[in-house]
């Protein structure tokens, strides 16, 4: 009883303590940055770019291929050709072939699925993880993340953000970024757009319902 | 009431239907001759708009149940199956979160209407001992569905109200097990809150809400003067300042709803996480039993009593007074002992101290979303001191109200277009 | 007055056709959702069959929509004998039955050495067992190789006709199919 009493205090108090570590100021990691769902085209130098650096590590295990394809308006051909590097099928599932006890023993922690990774922690703190790599030679992977404190992922990006400009580079981070927040809610324009028409028509319903309100009520004293 | 038997209708088979079926005296009943004061202004929508999420609740939840899976296993990805692969499920899904948080917006304006004009007083006290059984019943049924989609926060948020059940003496231990059906919330407890929030607490709420409509029927319903409308008849036996419910009170409530779901539709379409608040972060990733949240915070609607909860230095005397501050609300009739009715005609003690209780609620409400540290658990014990005056002390400050003169008719001016 | 009335019909039924209009969409999103998933439709997506290391006279069963798939690749002796007239089938020409255009004739193939059917008796939906030697003892002296349904006893040639006095009142379902290359058949759609 007194155990259960301790552990429930624990629960109660502990969020305040950790609260300091729990919100943390990204703005000086997310220069440049400035992601469009809206914008197709990025999105789909997105999904390049995950399939190419990323999609070995990493899986999306909500998404499907084909709704990639039909979303971005990608072609099936275009899909086998770019983003398909496994056995899959279009209308399997975003998987890799990186068994989950392998992944724990090579980096200490397995890759984790990245379908809601910007939900989760926000695509400023994605966008500001991939940009706040620095070496560091005490670390095995030699470098470490001011961003995500002794990650244990190594720089996959450091070729790119060498030969690319800072303004390429947040180009790079924006359309993959994007393609990451697409990943974590696909149906996200979509729903902005029928937003639109169901607000308009509630505000056409609205006119009409008060002028039958107001004439009904006209005889009242 | 021989006169109330008469048919409405002239299509034959409607008049087979009253034949057999009091359909035509349930509509004069309950609309076109249920009189009610012509002068309610927008704190008497709140009712029909709760009628509203509930129904939108329940249709949500049943094409949500045709494709979720109450099981650790399959729970948090059928969530995402709903939202990715089903058709239009992202939209029955959004609908749901956000309804659940309006739903409960709503029902605190509602009650909030109540405590202005005096609707809890005799001869309603019944009515409102009715919707404090729904506001139970809404609390259960919001704790048992966060479970559900088994992310981290349904998780740790599950965990640590039911270990509050620890805290009654003697049984507490063995009625946490009882209550989880496990040693800890498991797979088993995941299916059998599903039921509870599929099947129990809808029936039970339904049938709740139709018993708190025929008292208030049956009584009649309150208005901003708190006058009894019922006193003054015409010749036609109506009340004077009444109007007929349909098609009165119905068009008005339909614009009244129409603006409701403007808003309610803006967040399930343009914002329907709102910031953390109506879909939680930790609870896009699944529940892990090894990786508590850096905030456990219940969500919005219950912060005030977590506040509460967490501003009694005793965690087991905490749990008591998170169980007191709820059950307060049910005394309010006979706490108050002010013979007025509505605030418009009551004394400045009353005015004062529901200023105060408004306010000490909100502030609670927010506390309760932040750390227990420094000034904020100051704050919190200041305000759950000033929560609970409220209440405790009414008995005293409502006799010493000196009211003004409330008027014998309604007061309604009308608005010329 | 006379205005009023028509201002207050104006209004009502214009409010009530707003909200009939958008109550019918409110409803058809919910009805909508009852369709396949995206997940249903990725299961039961057209399926492809190697069919390289099939010997004449051999059968691979596939599943493709919850419904089994037989293709039997046919020996000499087998096409000879289809091109034979057989008058006991209710069918021979295939006209009430579910086949793809280019399935209805005596082959009920595009290919005659390769058949693609539902192994589903178009009776009461039991599957049939193959019977494909020429005069076994359990099927009599006339009996030419096909499918025999043990529920009701209906009886279907080698091209999945159903014979005639038999329960079953069409021949053997053939599913949309194409052959991609040479050896391998993709079943679910057709060309």
């Amino acid at each position: 009883m007194k155990k259960l009493l301790l552990i429930c205090l624990a629960f109660v108090f502990i969020p305040g303590m950790v609260n300091a570590a729990g919100s943390m100021n990204l703005d000086e990691y997310i220069e440049g940055m400035d992601v469009k769902t809206s914008d197709a085209k990025s999105l789909q130098r997105g999904a390049r770019n995950f399939f190419n650096y990323c999609s070995g590590c990493h899986t999306l295990q909500y998404m499907r291929y084909n709704q990639i394809a039909d979303d971005l308006g990608i072609t099936e051909d275009q899909l086998m050709k770019n983003l398909i590097f496994t056995e899959s099928a279009p209308q399997n599932l975003v998987k890799n072939n990186m068994l989950k006890e392998d992944g724990d023993r090579w980096f200490g922690k397995a890759p984790p699925d990245l379908t809601l990774v910007t939900r989760r922690k926000s695509s400023e703190y994605v966008y500001g993880f991939l940009n706040s790599f620095y070496e560091d030679s005490s670390s095995p992977t030699g470098v470490n993340n001011h961003v995500q404190d002794a990650s244990s992922m190594p720089n996959v990006l450091w070729d790119i953000q060498e030969r690319f400009s800072d303004e390429q580079y947040s180009q790079f981070l924006n359309d993959t970024v994007g393609f990451l927040v697409y990943a974590g809610e696909p149906i996200i324009e979509k729903r902005k757009s029928m937003g639109v028409w169901v607000i308009g028509f509630l505000l056409i319903f609205l006119v009409l319902s008060y002028a039958l309100y107001k004439d009904i009520w006209r005889e009242v004293k | 009431m021989a006169k109330n038997t008469e048919s409405i209708f002239t299509n034959p088979i409607l008049r087979w239907i009253d034949d057999r079926f009091p359909l035509s005296s349930l509509i004069k009943d309950h609309a076109t001759e249920y009189y009610a004061s012509k002068n309610f202004n927008i704190w008497y929508l709140f009712g029909v708009l709760s009628m509203v999420v509930l129904v939108i609740m329940l249709l949500t939840g049943f094409f949500l149940t045709m494709n979720y899976k109450p099981s650790t296993e399959d729970a948090f990805n059928s969530v995402e199956y709903i939202m990715r692969s089903v058709e239009n499920g992202w939209l029955i899904r959004y609908m749901h979160s956000t309804g659940a948080s309006f739903f409960f917006i709503v029902i605190y304006l509602h009650m909030f209407r109540a405590m202005l004009y005096g609707s809890y007083k005799k001869p309603r006290e019944l009515i409102w001992v009715l919707g404090m059984l729904l506001y139970f019943c809404l609390m259960a049924e919001a704790f048992f569905g966060y479970l559900l989609p088994w992310g981290n926060m349904s998780y740790w948020a599950g965990q640590v109200i039911v270990n509050l059940f620890g805290y009654i003496p003697f049984i507490g231990e063995s009625l946490t097990e009882w209550i989880r059906g496990d040693y800890f919330i498991s797979d088993i407890t995941l299916n059998r809150f599903f039921a509870f929030h599929v099947i129990f607490l809808p029936l039970s709420i339904i049938g709740l809400v139709a018993a708190h409509i025929l008292a208030l029927h049956h009584v009649g319903s309150n208005n901003p003067d708190g006058v009894e409308i019922k006193e003054h008849l015409d010749e036609n036996d109506k009340p004077i300042d009444g109007v007929a419910f349909h098609p009165f009170h119905t068009s008005k409530d339909l614009v009244g709803i129409t603006v409701f779901l403007i808003f309610y539709f803006a967040a399930v379409f343009f914002a329907p996480e709102m910031g953390g608040y109506f879909l939680e972060v930790d609870n896009f990733e699944p529940a892990d039993p090894l990786k508590t949240p850096e905030h456990i915070v219940p969500s919005w609607y219950f912060t005030p009593y977590y506040a509460i909860l967490r501003a009694v230095p005793n965690a087991a005397l905490g749990a008591l007074f998170l169980v007191l501050a709820v059950l307060l609300f049910v005394f309010l009739p006979w706490l108050d002992k002010c013979e007025v009715k509505s605030i418009r005609y009551r004394g400045w003690q009353y005015k004062f101290a529901l200023a105060l209780f408004s306010i000490s609620f909100v502030a609670l409400g927010y506390l309760g979303l932040q750390p227990a540290t420094g000034i904020y658990v100051a704050l919190a014990r200041f305000f759950t001191i000033t929560y609970f005056a409220f209440f405790l002390l009414m008995p005293f400050y409502t006799k010493l109200e000196k009211t003004k003169t409330v008027p014998e008719r309604v007061v309604y001016e009308k608005k010329e277009s | 007055m006379e205005k009023n009335i028509n201002r207050r019909k104006f209004l009502s039924i214009a409010t009530s056709v707003t909200s009939a209009v958008g109550g019918i969409f409110a409803v058809g999103a919910f009805v909508s959702s009852l369709q396949p998933s995206k997940k249903a439709k990725a299961l039961g997506a057209s399926i492809k069959v190697n069919l390289s290391k099939l010997e004449p006279g051999s059968i691979i069963k596939v599943i493709y929509r919850g419904k089994p798939i037989w293709v039997l690749r046919r020996t000499e002796q087998m096409i000879n004998e289809l091109d034979n007239e057989n008058s006991n089938l209710r069918d021979p020409e295939s006209d009430l039955s579910i086949q793809p255009d280019f399935a209805k004739n005596q082959f009920r193939s595009k290919n005659p050495e390769y058949f693609v059917v539902e192994g589903v008796c178009t009776h009461l939906g039991c599957a049939p067992i193959e019977k494909f030697a020429i005069a076994p003892a359990d099927m009599g002296p006339d009996w030419k190789g096909g499918f025999y349904c043990p529920c009701h006893g209906s009886k279907f040639d080698l091209s999945g006709r159903v014979y005639a006095g038999v329960p079953a009142p069409s021949n053997l379902r053939v599913p949309a199919h194409q052959f991609v290359d040479g050896t391998t058949l993709l079943v679910g759609e057709n060309s």
